[in-house]
Order: structure tokens, then sequence, then C-alpha cells
């Protein structure tokens, strides 16, 4: 659906209005509007129970809404399934990795090309040339996301073999198999060492220079400063920050929320 | 060489009855080729959609009597009443499916034990059209033209063929996108779902294609048997499926094969050991789940993979 104002929204990628999630009457985000533009890297920031996960479930379709809508390239997503949200281009990494375990590392790759891919049930099971021509590709384009990341060479071990790094590499190949809009990150530096959270921020920002959007929820104050275009900070729910990474950083409310003052 | 095993395995079914003289042994293989594929599709939905069905004795039963009262009572001809039991079997499957599925759990299990149960039920008590409990005789065998499956022999022919048929479709499908999707929901669903997997809609559709294929088994069953009862159908031949699942090791396909074979031919086996085979039988499937929880042929797989590695 295209609204009335679309000149007005045509910049901003995706648009939230106003929404607000409830978890049995406690309001985990409150009527909470913020628009994100295209190529930039926006972090999420805020203190522990902000609500900065549930936004991006909230975003991905994990958590319905209860009120408000969001918008994705001016067509509301607000009430869509997780699947119809990632097929449409906005998928994600988890705060604790989600890999298919069982799975090695090429195929948890291949699986992130799902939504760009369309061979069914009785192609698959009788092996139509279609088939086997998509398959062929599936296998070398995911050859080559894994390459980009620094897998390749990993690709046949299995993906519960992998550490933490590679874990978190591995989710966000995974993600970026089916080509997204939009890329949501959560926490991908949580529990790694200084220097595998540098080399986090040299891929964060190789993705940003291919024109990737990403949005960041990160704890690690020195990581978001140093990449994000803009920041989004949330206290109680509540939006109380939005704006240049330098200017946050002067905003008295939103020291007052860490410091506690 | 994916198509090796396979191959082999073709082989051995083809050559294994030209030493065999022995019909009977023959008939407990045919009742076994027909398990393989009722628990292959069982499989499917257990190992990969993270679903358990306790009715898949029912829709087994349901491909019997529709073949049967069709073909007997109405004249149909046997191949398309077939095709049709199997059609029909699919829709039954999805009235089921979509409710149930679309939940997050295991309401699968409830709703196809209680179906089951009617079903059961219906084959009773509508007598003058099933036979009600005495059951339904006089079901004409399979034939081609003027070729006629009428030996044991010829059976073993055509239902080994259309088992290996199952099981290579069914391996082509796990080994493709739609059988990644579904290892990957298994696994992780909230992932899968974040992925782009549509996930109830491949759990409904993995749920229609095995209710098909135990509706396919059932369908031969009664043209082989050419008398069915409603014994056959009852809950109990339900669990003796997940068993055969569990035992050959879930999402396993080969595993399926041999835990349906096993589990087919132990109770013949059994019968030198006369009245202690429910004992042996139990005792065996007991060994089995505690030792080999994730089943005998992945168990034995990876204990001849890690011996094989120690030697080299």
């Amino acid at each position: 659906m295209i609204l009335p104002d679309a000149e007005k929204k045509e910049a901003a990628v995706l648009e939230a209005n106003k929404i607000t999630v409830r978890f049995e009457g406690l309001e985990a985000l409150s009527r909470l509007s913020f628009a994100i533009f295209p190529q930039q890297i926006i972090s999420i920031i805020g203190p522990n129970g902000a609500g900065k996960t549930t936004l991006l479930n909230a975003i991905t379709g994990v958590c319905p809404l209860h009120i408000g809508e969001i918008f994705f390239k001016g067509q509301s997503i607000a009430g869509l399934k997780p699947f119809q949200i990632a097929s449409l281009g906005i998928t994600r990494s988890f705060q604790q990795a989600q890999l298919f375990m069982n799975m090695t590392v090429l195929e948890n790759v291949m699986v992130g090309m799902h939504p760009r891919t369309t061979s069914g049930f009785l192609k698959a099971m009788f092996r139509l040339p279609s088939e086997r021509k998509e398959e062929g590709m599936i296998r070398d384009n995911s050859r080559g996301i894994l390459e980009a990341f620094g897998l390749l060479s990993k690709s046949g071990d299995m993906a519960g073999h992998l550490c933490l790094r590679d874990q978190r590499r591995l989710e966000m190949a995974r993600a970026m198999a089916c080509r997204p809009e939009i890329l949501l990150l959560d926490e991908p530096a949580a529990g790694l060492t200084i220097r595998e959270m540098e080399e986090m921020a040299d891929i964060i920002l190789w993705l940003k220079e291919k024109g990737q959007t990403i949005i960041l929820v990160e704890h690690n104050m020195r990581l978001v400063m140093a990449i994000s275009d803009h920041l989004i900070v949330l206290h109680h729910g509540i939006k109380i920050g939005d704006g240049l990474p330098g200017d946050i950083q002067k905003n008295r409310q939103v020291i007052a929320a860490y410091l506690g003052k | 060489m994916k198509h090796l095993p396979l191959m082999v395995f073709s082989l051995v079914v083809f050559a294994l009855p030209l030493g065999m003289g022995n019909n009977y042994y023959l008939m407990a293989l045919n009742i076994a080729a027909l398990n393989v594929m009722i628990v292959i599709g069982l499989n499917l939905l257990m190992g990969y959609a993270g679903q358990i069905s306790l009715g898949h004795a029912a829709f087994f039963g349901l491909g019997a009597y529709f073949s049967a009262v069709l073909t007997t009572t109405y004249g149909f001809p046997a191949w398309p009443t077939i095709l049709g039991a199997m059609v029909v079997t699919a829709g039954i499957a999805c009235i089921i499916g979509i409710p149930t599925l679309k939940l997050q759990g295991h309401y699968l299990v409830m709703a196809t034990l209680g179906f089951n149960v009617i079903v059961y039920i219906i084959m009773i008590q509508l007598g003058s059209v099933t036979g009600g409990p005495s059951g339904f005789a006089g079901i004409p065998g399979l034939r081609i033209g003027s070729f006629a499956f009428e030996s044991d022999r010829k059976i073993y022919y055509l239902f080994w063929a259309i088992s290996i048929g199952i099981l290579s479709l069914s391996l082509n499908l796990i080994h493709s996108r739609v059988g990644r999707a579904m290892a990957a929901l298994s696994h992780n669903e909230i992932a899968a779902r974040c992925t782009g997997i549509d996930t109830e809609t491949i759990k409904i559709k993995i749920f229609v294609i095995s209710a098909a294929m135990a509706s396919l088994a059932g369908s031969l069953y009664a043209h082989y048997i050419s008398f069915i009862s409603p014994g056959s159908f009852s809950i109990f031949f339900s669990l003796q499926t997940v068993t055969m699942v569990l035992v050959g090791g879930m999402g396993s396909l080969w595993g399926s094969v041999f835990g349906a074979i096993l589990m087919s031919l132990l109770p013949e086996i059994l019968h030198g050991v006369k009245e202690y085979n429910v004992l042996v039988y139990g005792f065996i499937l007991m060994v089995v789940l505690i030792f080999f929880p994730e089943g005998l042929f992945p168990s034995v797989r990876s204990f001849v993979a890690t011996t094989f590695r120690k030697k080299t």
C-alpha cells in the first residue's frame, strides 16, 4: 500500500509509526516512532531491558504489535509473519547465534538463500532439470558468500563445531545470503575478544560500503560510536534520543539513563 | 557416488528371492515392503517436521478400504482407484493438518490419535459398506493388462519396486532446497522462520505426503491379501509404525528402511521361541531404545565411521 504522503517517506526504507508492544500488561515498547534511511548503520542502544531486542522482534514479526504500524519501502508489514518479512528483504542475526547446528557451514548459507529460490516438493522429488540448475546456482552462490565472510575453508564443518567468532560470522553470512534490503544484527560483538570485535567492526563497515542498510543492537559503546551513522536510544521502551553519535553523547537524558542520575 | 547405496540395495532386493524356495518368507518380505513405504513417509514427518502422527494406521486403512470397496463392490479399475484413494486420503490429512499444524506444539499427535479411533469405529459400525468387524473379503488381485500379479514372487518385485521408488523420491527430497528447509525447521523453528521459510506450509505438505504414502501401502495391501478387517488398522499398528521409525532412527531414511524390515521380520524370526516371542520382542525394543537412542542405523553408521577412522 502506498501512502498518500509517499513523498515524505520516499527516502526512508523502514519507518515505525507509534508502535507499542505489550507483554502481560508491561509495555516493552511504547509509542515508538523512527525512520531508517538506506545505506546507513543505525544503532539501537539503551540499558538492559530497554526494549532493544523486542524492537528487532517487532520488526521481524516475531513479536506482534499491539498498536502502530511499520512500513517497509512504503508497504505496511505489521501483522505479516516472520517468513514473509524475511522474504520481503529483512533478515537478522540473534543475540545467541541460532544456527542450524545439525547442518554443515555451507548448508546453513544454502538455507539462507531460501527466499530467493523457488523449487518445491515435486521438482525436488523428481530432480527436474530446472531444480538441478537452481541447486547448482545455490551451491555456487553460497560458496561465494562463505568466501566473502572468510569461512570457505570451513564449509564442510558442522555448524555446531565452530567457535563463537565463526558462528557469528556464519549467522551474518546466512542472513546476507538472500541479499536483504535491511540486515538486523543483535549484539554481534557480545562475547568476542577485542581483536575479534575489531574484525567484526570491519565486516559491518565493509557491508555498509557495499550499500547494505544495517540496524545494529549493541552494548559495546566503543564499537557503536565508531561505526554508527545514526543512533536511537531506548529506555524502558521509550525513545529518549535519536540523532548523530556526537549529539547523543552530549544528550543529558541519555547520560542520566545510563548513569542512573 | 550418491546413487551407489541405492543401486546396491536394489541389487540385493532383486537377488534375494532367487535362492528362496519358501513362499512364507516372501510373504513376510512383501509386508515389510509395505511397511517401508509407510515408515519412510512417517519418518519425513517425525524426523524433518518434528511432528508425530499416531494415525498412520488410519491412513493405511483408508487406502485399503477405499480400494477394497470401490473395486470389489462397484467394479472400479484397481490402479486409478489406488491413485484416487491417495488423493482422498491426502485431502483428509489436509483437513486434519491445517488447523493442528498451525499451532505451536504437539497437537497433531492428539488429533491423529483421535482420528485413528474414529476411523476404526467407522470401519466396524458401517457394516453394510465395510463388512463390519468380520472384515471385507474377495478383493481382486492386481494386474497390468493381461499380466496378473498372482504369486508372492511377482508381488515381491512389484512392491519392492514401488518402495524403492518411494525411497529414491524421498532421498531426492531431503537433498534439495525443500529438504534443507525441512531439516532447518526441525532443528530451530524460529531461526528457520526468520530465514524466510514458511514452516507451517512445509509441515502440512509433509504430513499430507506421508498420509498419501500410507494410503498407497494400504491399497496395495488390500489387493495383495484380498481380505481386510478393522483389526489391522487400529491404533496399535500406528504405534508399531512409530516404533519402526524410532528403531531405525529419526531423520534417517535408510534407517527407516532397515527399521521397517527388522520390525516386520522380527515376529517371524521369533516364532522359534514360541510363547516367549512377545517378551523377546519387547526386550529387543527396550535394548535398542536405551542403548541406541538415535536409532540403530545412525548408531551403527557412526560406530563404523569411527572404527574405520582409527585404522587409517
